[in-house]
């Protein structure tokens, strides 16, 4: 930017979506919403290890209301679909999903009458972590990905310049 | 009703001193017994699976207090098409022992053993689920691993397809 | 999800105090939960806050196991046992390895057979301290959690050193083990099991003079040995009743019998007896390693049998016969004898067992899992009746419970 370096120290310019992206992608809160073998995984990410708090998605709530990210972390059974769909309603807006695992992302090896073939059939996915389960760097790397996604969202727009695309991305 | 038959590869089990005891006391309900790698299996009418329960688990020299699980087998294309296997276990005197009853399709049900093996609910419970066994005078006798609005049919019969019906792809809920 | 509250019915006004309202409630709990191990539900009808009826609402995680292994040979039913109990992949895989090996009545080499108990009881202490960390974290001691998780990780690496995976291993198969220990693995393991005991100190002086823990595990969810023997518990959930059961004491199998150990068993039949057993199994499991790491014999690690058991991979590229052999086998699998067996094992969950009948194919006809937590969820009603609410969250708990399995 043109501004750089034209102020004292302790100035920073950037773009107000970059402000705002940047404190979003800090405090993701997830969802605690372990649903299978994942989940195992999707714990040693948080404990002592891994320790997901770095990257600031280390606060787990209970309740979708309070949360912004939701890890999908096993396999998705048609039976828990209205559940996982209700919970995403819940969640305030922006919210992300990631779908963990093989199961989430396409259903793994189950192919069978109860698994619904990925979870991405009635929730939209931001990120795919590969892995049977993914290791907890492997959630870690997806959790990275998400970060840089969001910092390219655009959150403010002119009036004159919201057309359909827009408000999707600003979601 | 067709004579028992041993299956190749299997031994005979008439011998053995608890196939002998349910053959005693059971005469019309014995149907034969097998003896594969050290199990015993004893097959048997289905109307009398109460009685001879509890002669399992109340005798003295039996002792079968330890149910261990309670499962069907589909054999498509026979006359009595499904198989109930009972497996018991007497934690005192360390020994197994399976019962095996047929059920046609027509008649598709048997007398629940809930009220001799407490455990045996969620047990016949799964298998009324998978299967569509019932059980008469079980108490509770609702579909336990599927929704109870469950209309597709019974997994595990063989006729019936791996990937299901449509349910899995159908959703009734907004998205 | 919500809570529902809905009265059953309005009180008599001729015979009640006006104040005094007495209503029966009804109350979802889960399947999105953060204690219920997973997707559980549970409708639980209250009188005040205490429980009068529980009934558990399973399936939510029904994936059709036993469906799909009709489809699968022997030997691609392996990694499917991996996600049955997810926690514990290693026993599973152990429990239905030996089933087959019983259905096609082979043995395995003495060497496999210490490997096996080796690597099946490091699971076993993985299994209790993720047990001890989540028990306690739904309870509200939170440091026990980052406690066991640290050592847990420790013993994952071993097992990431032993076939690369953390969780769904699927280092057993039919007739031997997938490869043998390196000596990376052994010194590893030797110097975590010198300053484990010290560990399950550690834990101990976080919980066993702690108030809370005390007054929240003591005394609660009791059941005698009878009724626990009427339900099939077994594990630690039947013998803190007092029933001496273990099938590796009762039919020994792996290298159990040629070790010294004991099998600690409770007297009340409470949850802090379940703990209490879990802790000294932990400690058991740790003297069985060192005398089986002791023992090792030499030898093969597979059982030398071309058809069942894959010939190793320098031998394929040089020999014909073990070429075709190994053709077959990842082909078509191997053909069983036509029977039916169950073999029972005892997991650290309880006894996991696999009933499987053979139509003499390369795939079962038909194979049933014995699923502790699926066993234990039916005396769960029995266990919850006149306890509190809160009560609820610590009988899950207790039996361990991991849905993959319990819903199969």
């Amino acid at each position: 930017m043109g501004l750089t370096g034209k102020f004292e120290a302790n100035y920073v310019t950037l773009k107000l979506d970059q402000a705002v992206n940047w404190a979003r992608k800090g405090s993701l809160w997830p969802m605690v919403f372990g649903l299978a073998c994942c989940a195992i995984e999707m714990i040693a990410a948080v404990a002592s290890r891994y320790d997901m708090d770095r990257f600031g998605a280390g606060i787990f709530r209970g309740s979708p209301r309070q949360s912004d990210l939701l890890i999908v972390s096993g396999t998705v059974c048609r039976r828990m679909a209205p559940v996982i769909r209700k919970v995403y309603d819940q969640m305030p807006e922006p919210r992300y999903v990631i779908a963990m695992g093989s199961c989430a992302t396409s259903g793994n090896f189950y192919d069978t009458y109860s698994v619904v073939q990925g979870v991405d059939r009635f929730v939209p996915v931001d990120i795919y972590v590969p892995g049977c389960p993914p290791t907890p760097e492997a959630l870690l790397e997806g959790l990275m990905q998400l970060q840089k996604q969001i910092m390219k969202k655009k959150v403010f727009v002119k009036r004159d310049e919201i057309t359909e695309s827009t408000l999707k991305d600003s979601a | 009703m067709k004579p028992f038959r041993i299956p190749e590869g299997m031994e005979n089990g008439e011998n053995h001193v608890l196939a002998q005891k349910i053959c005693r006391c059971f005469p019309e309900a014995y149907l034969g017994a097998t003896l594969f790698r050290g199990d015993l299996s004893v097959h048997i009418q289905r109307e009398e699976i109460v009685s001879i329960c509890r002669l399992l688990r109340d005798d003295a020299d039996l002792d079968f207090d330890y149910p261990v699980h309670i499962t069907s087998v589909d054999y498509m294309g026979e006359a009595e098409r499904f198989e109930v296997v009972y497996e018991f276990f007497s934690i005192r005197e360390k020994r197994q022992i399976r019962l095996k009853t047929r059920v046609p399709e027509d008649d598709c049900c048997i007398d629940s053993v809930t009220g001799i093996w407490q455990g045996a609910n969620y047990l016949e419970r799964e298998v009324y689920d998978m299967m569509g066994i019932r059980f008469t005078n079980h108490p509770d006798l609702q579909r336990i691993l599927l929704p109870d609005d469950y209309d597709e049919g019974y997994p595990l019969r063989k006729n019936f397809p791996m990937q299901g019906r449509g349910w899995r792809d159908s959703f009734d809920f907004p998205h | 999800m919500a809570v529902e509250v809905t009265p059953e019915e309005k009180p008599k006004e001729e015979n009640s105090l006006p104040l005094l309202r007495k209503e029966e409630l009804l109350l979802n709990l889960g399947p999105q939960h953060p204690s219920t191990h997973g997707v559980l539900k549970v409708i639980v009808t209250l009188e005040g806050e205490k429980v009068v009826k529980s009934e558990p609402v399973l399936g939510f995680l029904h994936r059709g196991v036993e469906k799909l292994a009709e489809s699968v040979t022997y030997n691609q039913f392996i990694p499917h046992t991996d996600r049955l109990d997810y926690v514990c992949a290693m026993y599973n895989n152990f429990a239905y390895v030996r089933a087959v090996e019983k259905l096609l009545d082979i043995t395995v080499p003495w060497r496999t057979e210490y490997l096996r108990t080796i690597v099946a009881e490091v699971q076993r202490i993985i299994g209790h301290l993720f047990w001890l960390g989540t028990q306690a974290l739904d309870i509200g001691a939170m440091t026990v959690f980052f406690f066991t998780f640290r050592d847990r990780e420790d013993l994952l690496d071993l097992f990431t050193e032993l076939c690369g995976a953390r969780l769904t291993t699927s280092w057993y198969r039919v007739g031997g083990v997938e490869r043998d220990f390196t000596q990376k693995f052994v010194d590893d393991l030797s110097k975590f099991l010198v300053t484990f005991d010290e560990k399950i100190d550690e834990y101990d002086t976080l919980l066993i003079n702690n108030r809370i823990w005390l007054a929240r595990t003591k005394n609660i969810a009791v059941i005698s040995g009878e009724d626990a023997v009427a339900f099939g518990l077994s594990g630690p959930t039947l013998r803190g009743s007092g029933v001496d059961y273990d099938l590796r004491k009762v039919s020994p199998y792996g290298a159990y019998d040629h070790v010294e150990w004991t099998v600690p068993l409770g007297t009340k039949g409470d949850t802090y007896d379940r703990y209490w057993i879990r802790m000294e199994e932990m400690k058991e499991s740790a003297k069985i390693i060192k005398q089986c790491l002791a023992q090792l014999p030499s030898g093969p690690f597979k059982a030398d049998i071309p058809q069942v058991v894959a010939p190793p991979k320098e031998q394929v590229f040089t020999d014909m016969d073990s070429m075709i052999y190994q053709f077959k086998l990842y082909t078509q699998g191997f053909k069983a004898p036509k029977g039916d067996i169950y073999c029972g094992t005892e997991a650290h969950k309880g006894e996991l067992g696999f009933y499987i009948v053979s139509q003499g194919e390369g795939k079962p006809y038909r194979l049933k899992i014995r699923a502790p937590s699926f066993v234990h969820m039916g005396a769960f009603d029995f266990m919850a009746k006149g306890y509190m609410i809160a009560d609820i969250i610590t009988i899950f708990g207790t039996y361990d419970i991991v849905m993959g399995e319990c819903d199969r």
